[in-house]
């Protein structure tokens, strides 16, 4: 069992009150899984994905326990958190600038990263270069500043850096968001590649793409308004979603082949609810299609066949 | 309607200017009335050049750009302001292009300001009123609201309707539904197809293969500046010549289907390719400047579907 999450609640503490923006989550992410995280904005996605590794100044903790390999993390205290960064949990933001030193060489930056944490950069270089041949990048980059590379490129760079002492849960943040449709591929198959050889044991890929996640993930987690709506295997959630929020999802998603004088898709109406006061009962009730009395009342996140739960009336 | 002949456009790169860049090399297209016509392309290969050149926001290196008729670059003063009243762009980022400090529906009155100054109060709001109609938003949810009030959704649909207060009979929409959310961007998408309807042609710049798809009668595949296919929406996707567009068409991540199953698909319709579809029909060889310099550098494959060389060609 590689990570457990259990009732996890973080709110973020504005001047008009708490925002929840996660309330509540519960799911376990295996040894050797990629699991993907599949939200609209405004989900708890990116939420959910910073409180593994960094709460920011206006993050708070509330409750819920947060277990890697079974040791528990201290999630709310940013120095002992410090421990895991890096080598236990790494993380790969959706922009790749924001995580390179554009002042440094990226070899020099890998070296000075690696020694702040007590690590010899020499005797890790051989493997930091095989891995770089491994995802295709010539070797020199390490003497290139950040600014001479192309976006995937950088992306690439950073996944090598983040798994370089095989972490055992890697979180990437709309890593792919940013690229192109080749980079991106190149960029999602590297993360699948990493976790084949072991360079990563589990993987969490946050996506607003469910067809992106489909692509690369094991299970697929669908999150609406800071709770789970569905998590089942990713064959299960794109050929037979129960959530209705993720049915909506799909049938509003444009695919190859799709046209609009042959199949005129619809998005779903409205918004998701402001978590400033969350509403009572299920969340996503007042865009539901399937939407009746019992909604009022919150359904809860059940297992309705082995690896697929969803939180829905309708479902169960 | 709008047709570029043999457009050049040419940046000045390096200190003071000592290099130059390439940024559209020889582009000709047209789009006529109630046509959508999609640019797509990675990031560098010119597309949103192409729409900058059209509203004349960058100058035309060399070439023709026409709209019904006249040379674009030629207006000045009267005649100009009588093209963008038929002729408006929509951009990426809803939040940059509404002044944060004033409200959103500002956008409207400097229309009127500029186009309709002698237009009597209730006459405009009757005007108003219908573009938001138009672009199915409620009067009450979106006036008298600052940019931050509202969603992205509904600030691209608000710019939508500030160009339907004009006379409008082209739109550039350049990249204008990638911030938007899975569930609203669909709805923004029909609105363009409704807007061709009504004769409005539309130039959509997008690196979403999906989307060009779904929107678009006909195709446009740049790649470094350069149109390397062209033709019927349809036509390109199910029978894509060139092999940029097969490398494009097998990155897009699909919902139903694996990579590794369209990467396969894609490789058996390659096979049937010969090397080069451009000089199967034109004289010359690959990488080789024609000798003849009028020779076209698309060659018709079949009606209304144009490939460039396959040739790879440097950067510069």
């Amino acid at each position: 069992m590689s990570l457990q999450v259990d009732g996890l609640r973080v709110r973020y503490r504005t001047l008009r009150g708490d925002v929840h923006a996660l309330d509540g989550v519960t799911f376990e992410v295996a040894d050797g899984e990629i699991m993907g995280l599949v939200g609209e904005s405004g989900c708890g996605k990116t939420t959910l994905a910073k409180s593994l590794i960094r709460l920011d100044g206006r993050m708070q903790y509330v409750d819920g326990v947060v277990e890697l390999d079974g040791v528990k993390l201290p999630i709310d205290d940013q120095h002992a958190m410090n421990r895991f960064r890096f080598t236990q949990i790494s993380f790969v933001p959706q922009y790749a600038m924001s995580a390179l030193n554009p002042i440094r060489k990226i070899g020099k930056m890998i070296a000075e990263l690696l020694e702040s944490r007590g690590f010899d950069y020499k005797s890790i270089q051989p493997e930091l270069e095989r891995r770089l041949d491994l995802v295709g990048l010539p070797r020199d980059v390490l003497r290139r500043y950040p600014i001479e590379l192309s976006g995937g490129m950088k992306q690439r760079t950073v996944v090598v850096v983040s798994t370089l002492l095989d972490p055992s849960l890697l979180v990437a943040d709309e890593a792919t968001s940013a690229l192109d449709v080749s980079n991106q591929k190149a960029v999602a198959e590297t993360l699948v590649e990493f976790r084949d050889r072991r360079f990563v044991r589990s993987v969490i890929v946050v996506t607003h793409d469910i067809s992106l996640g489909y692509q690369i993930a094991d299970t697929i987690m669908v999150m609406y308004a800071g709770k789970q709506a569905e998590k089942a295997p990713a064959e299960v959630i794109v050929n037979s979603p129960r959530h209705p929020y993720t049915q909506a999802l799909m049938s509003s998603l444009p695919e190859v082949g799709v046209r609009y004088e042959d199949r005129r898709l619809a998005g779903i109406p409205g918004s998701p609810p402001p978590l400033l006061n969350p509403p009572s009962g299920c969340r996503f009730r007042d865009r539901c299609p399937l939407a009746f009395d019992q909604c009022a009342e919150e359904p809860p996140f059940v297992e309705i066949a082995t690896g697929h739960s969803v939180a829905c009336w309708k479902a169960a | 309607m709008l047709r570029l002949n043999r457009v050049w456009k040419t940046y000045r790169v390096g200190a003071f200017g000592t290099r130059e860049l390439t940024a559209v090399r020889d582009v000709s297209l047209d789009v006529a009335p109630g046509e959508v016509v999609s640019l797509i392309g990675e990031s560098g290969s010119g597309k949103t050049t192409i729409g900058r050149m059209v509203l004349r926001l960058n100058s035309v290196s060399q070439g023709r750009i026409e709209f019904d008729g006249t040379d674009v670059s030629t207006l000045r003063g009267r005649a100009l302001k009588s093209y963008y009243r038929k002729v408006q762009g929509i951009f990426q980022d809803p939040y940059s292009s509404f002044n944060p400090i004033f409200k959103a529906d500002r956008v409207f009155d400097m229309v009127r300001r500029q186009f309709f100054a002698g237009t009597p109060n209730a006459t405009w709001h009757g005007k108003i009123e219908a573009a938001l109609a138009d672009v199915r938003l409620d009067p009450a949810q979106v006036l008298n609201k600052y940019p931050h009030q509202l969603s992205g959704g509904q600030l691209q649909r608000m710019l939508i309707a500030r160009a339907l207060l004009l006379d409008i009979k082209l739109l550039i929409a350049d990249e204008i539904i990638s911030m938007l959310d899975a569930s609203t961007r669909i709805d923004v998408m029909n609105l363009l197809a409704d807007l061709t309807s009504r004769g409005v042609g539309v130039l959509f710049v997008t690196h979403d293969l999906a989307l060009g798809n779904y929107l678009s009668t006909t195709t446009v595949i740049l790649r470094r500046g350069v149109i390397v296919e062209m033709g019927a929406t349809d036509k390109v996707f199910a029978n894509p010549q060139h092999p940029y567009s097969t490398h494009l068409l097998g990155s897009v991540p699909h919902l139903h289907k694996k990579w590794s199953q369209v990467e396969a698909e894609l490789a058996r319709h390659d096979a049937r390719l010969g090397p080069c579809g451009y000089h199967a029909h034109m004289p010359g060889r690959c990488g080789m400047p024609p000798h003849d310099p009028d020779q076209p550098m698309l060659a018709e494959i079949e009606p209304g579907h144009v490939v460039g060389c396959s040739y790879d060609q440097p950067l510069g």
